[in-house]
């Protein structure tokens, strides 16, 4: 019998208390009248499955009683729970929001098969840890691997398509047949290449994304078979991807086959593959890591020129994102779950305020027979009500605030740009909202549970001991604090972006308006019919109304930070160890001028220097310091991208890279002096337009111009080189701003939290102040009173705050641009805005105090 | 609180509360007699657990359709853990009801021959 007793704490105590003694005696004449062991096995099988089923039933009948009365108790007081309802969804928003984003970039599998075992790897060597793989060495350890399922190289690449409707360009991936089965996603439409596509000669063949099947080709099933121009080669559409399969990356638009010529072996330190390889699933990372290192070294050995120092990078591609934007990512949590326990703290104080307000009908209750059980029922109940109808409008909230979080998606993964909204996510904002629920509720249920007594009842009792209000006091500090370590995050990031934006550039960047125009390679093979293309669209475009200049340049600063090349000096050999790399860039004349980069000596690229003169490079300062620190660099000569050069200019430097990165040195080549059909990765392509009109206007102009030119070549890229920049700093700018948007509401929800708990504490000591004023104590000693009081919590917060936003500091320190994690400015200008909101909060309330007429406060008692 | 509503919202009678009205109907009864007396009326067909019939005897008294009384046998029948229930006039309005409107369906299901009549 003691089993079935203790079955029946299954049930609510209140049910249990009521027909608890009598369910025994049924249960046990069940037993006596069930006779033997058979018969009383049955009846304890029945028994078990009852209690289970009518313990569950029964408390489903208290909880909608509950909901029935709690949802009348919160009509009845709309201020109340709007307040609460918006608080919890803004608590359950923000962290929805930053978690289906840091999940989308950082936690959940990449959208491929067995995806954590697909790998990425790059040649190193001392001081470049990723370094595109060359061909040569791409056979070579493809044949010499034993750990990997598959090995698949690609190189990003643009294309020219032509055919129906205006020619465009495109972001593409040359991809060898290996990839596409590594990566194991089916076409969704027709077939992806064989190794029969990617042989030297095969027939031209491309596959389409489902982005620009839908919007080229009408998501026309057709099209597969349909004949298209790429770079002016016909090449057949074969199949189509399925949507959401981004490889490499979200803007890649097509692949066609990587076809290696057969001479392309030969240099082994042509770098510029990328390899995707798949782990065999007996074999493991550090397996894999460790046979790399074996080839690596032998075939250092047998190429120890080429090779020298060569090892192998091998990362999942899970892990190939940037620091930074991990670092984004968790910043942003940390701000959102501040801003929860903000709520939370808020909430709590909210509902033991009204708790102790209901203190009396509490105490009723009690005193009509409700068990303290139901009273601590009743109040979770509340908070559970509260907590669904603010988590519901919080995935509202979250929903409306992802894509703006889109920018923090880097590039970089071969994931979209839109973290999904899925139920891994709603589960999630279901799982926060019931911590919150748990975190707010069951504080004051608790409190209200312990003394529901009688007490309550009492005539002019003082609800509210000094116990509650200590916690009351804590919950405030709580508040405050937590808004202070977000103020001083944003805080500290914002000076941060300042810092990084008040960067001098090297270079003029307003009134620059850029495009690309590049040139497809059989066509433009010829380095004389590429300086005929520039020279016409130049003449034409430097003739608009307004254009001050114009010229082309290979890559634009910060749109692309690599493009490097080793440097030799006095013919001695390329040194790899010794960082001796500089960024390349073959331009046409003017580029200085337009880009406004200034002269420090010598002269810039100019329309003398033809193909047949003497070849010339316009270096940068650090590159004059860097080789020759003691002489003049005019004159001297060096090796770069094969040919000996002569400096014959020195310019300011530019950040190539970024306003952040640490930036090589850059040398400047004449667009006229290459090779035909060499160094074609270099070909100038990027338009730069300095005018003083608005820059937008002369994009139509620009077009026509183009369209004279070349009618099958495409415009793209159309930005201004300020967009350029910005785009350097964005994923920056919008965290500020969160974090900036989160801290204000924060200081808002904390200064409100001071308001409510004064508001209380006056209006529950009228009788105190009244008694005050009444033995002499003025108004002013009143209102310096409750100030005081306000203001002691506040200085208490903003001080722990303090630290504890040098701890939060110090977590981000990548992040702050050697903005000191102690930024005394920052700390300063925080503290006093938190005292200002914690005054505004305290004043209403002591205003109150003190207006405490003291007759009416002493006779109310 | 007795709920004071027209009977018809109560309508349908959950199975267990119908028998247990209609237990009740001729006399009152403690909890174990209603499991009884509903199990001989049905021939052992519906045998009420413990659970249901609790939480239906609950749910019967705040809906005010039985009440307990506080008669109770003489001391040497009497066991002390047990409650006697009785129906209430409302109790036995909201069974009526409920037969009424069960011999509705079964009338709707006589018109379309699926329940033969009665011979």
């Amino acid at each position: 019998m003691l089993l079935y007793r203790a079955l029946l704490t299954l049930y609510p105590s209140s049910f249990r208390a009521e027909y608890g003694g009598e369910m025994r005696a049924v249960f046990e004449q069940r037993l006596r009248a069930a006779g033997g062991i058979a018969g009383r096995t049955l009846v304890w099988l029945t028994g078990l499955g009852d209690v289970l089923l009518n313990a569950a039933a029964a408390h489903w009948d208290l909880a909608r009683q509950d909901l029935r009365f709690t949802a009348r108790a919160l009509a009845r007081t709309p201020g109340f729970t709007a307040t609460a309802i918006l608080v919890i969804a803004l608590g359950v928003g923000a962290n929805t929001a930053a978690f289906s984003v840091a999940d989308f970039v950082l936690l959940r599998p990449l959208p491929f098969p067995d995806s954590d075992r697909l790998v990425k790897l790059w040649e190193a060597v001392p001081g470049y840890t990723q370094i595109e793989v060359s061909p040569a060495n791409y056979r070579d350890w493809k044949a010499a691997s034993t750990v990997f399922e598959g090995m698949g190289a690609y190189n990003p690449t643009e294309l020219n398509l032509v055919g129906e409707g205006d020619p465009d360009r495109l972001e593409a991936a040359a991809v060898t047949a290996d990839i596409l089965r590594i990566l194991r996603v089916d076409p969704a439409l027709g077939r992806v290449f064989t190794p029969a596509d990617d042989q030297h000669g095969a027939p031209g063949t491309v596959v389409l994304s489902h982005g620009l099947w839908q919007s080229r080709f009408g998501g026309d099933a057709g099209v597969l078979g349909r004949r298209v121009l790429l770079d002016g080669q016909p090449c057949v559409v074969i199949g189509v991807m399925p949507r959401g399969f981004n490889f490499p990356n979200r803007d890649v638009a097509l692949w066609t086959p990587l076809a290696f010529r057969p001479d392309a072996f030969e240099e082994r330190d042509d770098n510029y593959l990328k390899l995707v390889a798949r782990i065999r699933p007996d074999r493991t990372l550090e397996e894999a890591r460790s046979e790399m290192a074996v080839i690596t070294t032998r075939l250092e050995r047998e190429y120890p020129r080429e090779n020298e120092l060569t090892t192998a990078t091998i990362n999942r591609m899970r892990d190939e994102l940037p620091q930074q934007s991990r670092l984004l990512l968790l910043a942003l949590c940390g701000a959102a779950l501040c801003i929860l326990l903000i709520a939370c703290a808020n909430l709590a104080n909210l509902l033991l305020a009204r708790t102790l307000a209901r203190q009396k009908e509490l105490a009723l209750r009690t005193a009509l027979g409700a068990g303290r059980e139901r009273l601590v029922r009743q109040l979770l109940t509340e908070s559970l009500l509260l907590a669904a109808a603010g988590g519901g409008l919080g995935i509202l909230v979250a929903a409306a605030a992802v894509p703006v979080l889109g920018r923090l998606v880097p590039e970089t993964l071969p994931i979209g740009q839109a973290p999904p909204l899925d139920l891994r996510v709603l589960l999630f904002a279901g799982l926060i909202t019931g911590l919150t629920a748990v975190g707010f509720g069951v504080l004051p249920a608790l409190r209200a549970g312990r003394d529901g007594g009688l007490e309550g009842l009492r005539e002019g009792a003082r609800s509210g001991g000094g116990r509650k209000q200590r916690l009351r006091a804590v919950l405030v500090i709580a508040e405050i604090m937590a808004s202070v370590v977000l103020l001083v995050s944003a805080g500290l990031l914002l000076r941060a972006l300042w810092r990084i934006q008040a960067v001098d550039p090297g270079f003029r960047a307003e009134g620059v308006l850029t495009l690309r125009t590049a040139l497809p390679l059989p066509k433009y093979d010829s380095t004389a019919r590429r300086v005929e293309f520039y020279r016409r669209v130049l003449a034409e475009v430097t003739a608009i109304p307004g254009v001050e200049s114009a010229a082309y340049i290979s890559f634009l600063p910060m749109a692309m930070g690599g493009g490097i090349w080793p440097v030799g000096i006095d013919g001695q050999e390329v040194d790899r160890r010794g960082n001796t790399t500089a960024s390349l860039r073959y331009i046409t004349p003017d580029f200085f001028r337009t880009m406004g980069i200034p002269f420090r000596s010598g002269r810039g690229v100019a329309e003398s220097d033809r193909f047949e003169s003497p070849t010339v490079a316009v270096v940068s300062e650090s590159f004059a310091r860097r080789y020759w620190p003691d002489a003049d660099p005019l004159g001297r000569t060096f090796d770069f991208a094969l040919q000996e050069r002569t400096v014959v200019g020195v310019v300011g430097d530019i950040r190539v890279r970024g306003l952040e990165q640490a930036n090589e040195p850059q040398v400047y080549l004449p667009a006229t002096q290459v090779e035909d059909g060499s160094i074609i990765f270099y070909t100038p392509k990027d338009l730069v337009v300095r005018s003083s009109a608005e820059p937008a206007a002369l994009v139509p102009a620009i077009r026509d111009i183009v369209r004279r030119v070349d009618p099958e070549q495409p415009i793209s890229n159309v930005q201004t080189m300020e967009e350029i920049v910005a785009e350097k700093t964005a994923s920056r700018s919008v965290l500020v701003r969160l974090l900036g948007t989160l801290a204000a509401l924060a200081l808002l929800l904390a200064g409100l939290g001071i308001h409510g708990l004064l508001s209380y504490t006056v209006s529950n000591r009228a009788r105190e102040l009244g008694v005050r004023m009444a033995l002499g104590a003025s108004r002013r000693d009143i209102l310096g009173m409750v100030l005081g009081e306000g203001m002691r919590l506040a200085a208490t917060g903003v001080v722990l705050g303090a630290v504890l936003s040098y701890v939060a500091a110090r977590a981000m320190t990548a992040l702050l641009a050697s903005v000191g994690p102690s930024d005394g400015a920052t700390l300063v200008a925080v503290g006093m805005l938190c005292l200002a909101m914690a005054a505004a909060g305290c004043f209403f309330p002591a205003l109150r105090a003190a207006r405490t007429d003291p007759i009416t406060a002493i006779k109310a008692e | 609180m007795p709920d004071s509503g027209p009977i018809d919202t109560l309508l349908p009678l959950a199975p267990a509360a119908f028998h247990i009205l209609v237990a009740l109907a001729d006399d009152d009864r403690h909890g174990y007699a209603i499991i009884q007396e509903v199990a001989a009326r049905t021939g052992g067909d519906v045998t009420l657990s413990a659970g249901t019939l609790y939480r239906s005897i609950q749910r019967l008294l705040e809906q005010g359709l039985i009440l307990e009384t506080r008669e109770r046998p003489v001391p040497k029948l009497d066991d002390q853990r047990r409650r006697y229930y009785r129906i209430t006039p409302r109790g036995r309005a909201a069974a009526r009801a409920e037969a009424r409107r069960l011999q509705q369906l079964v009338q709707i299901a006589r018109a379309h021959g699926i329940v033969p009549a009665r011979a």
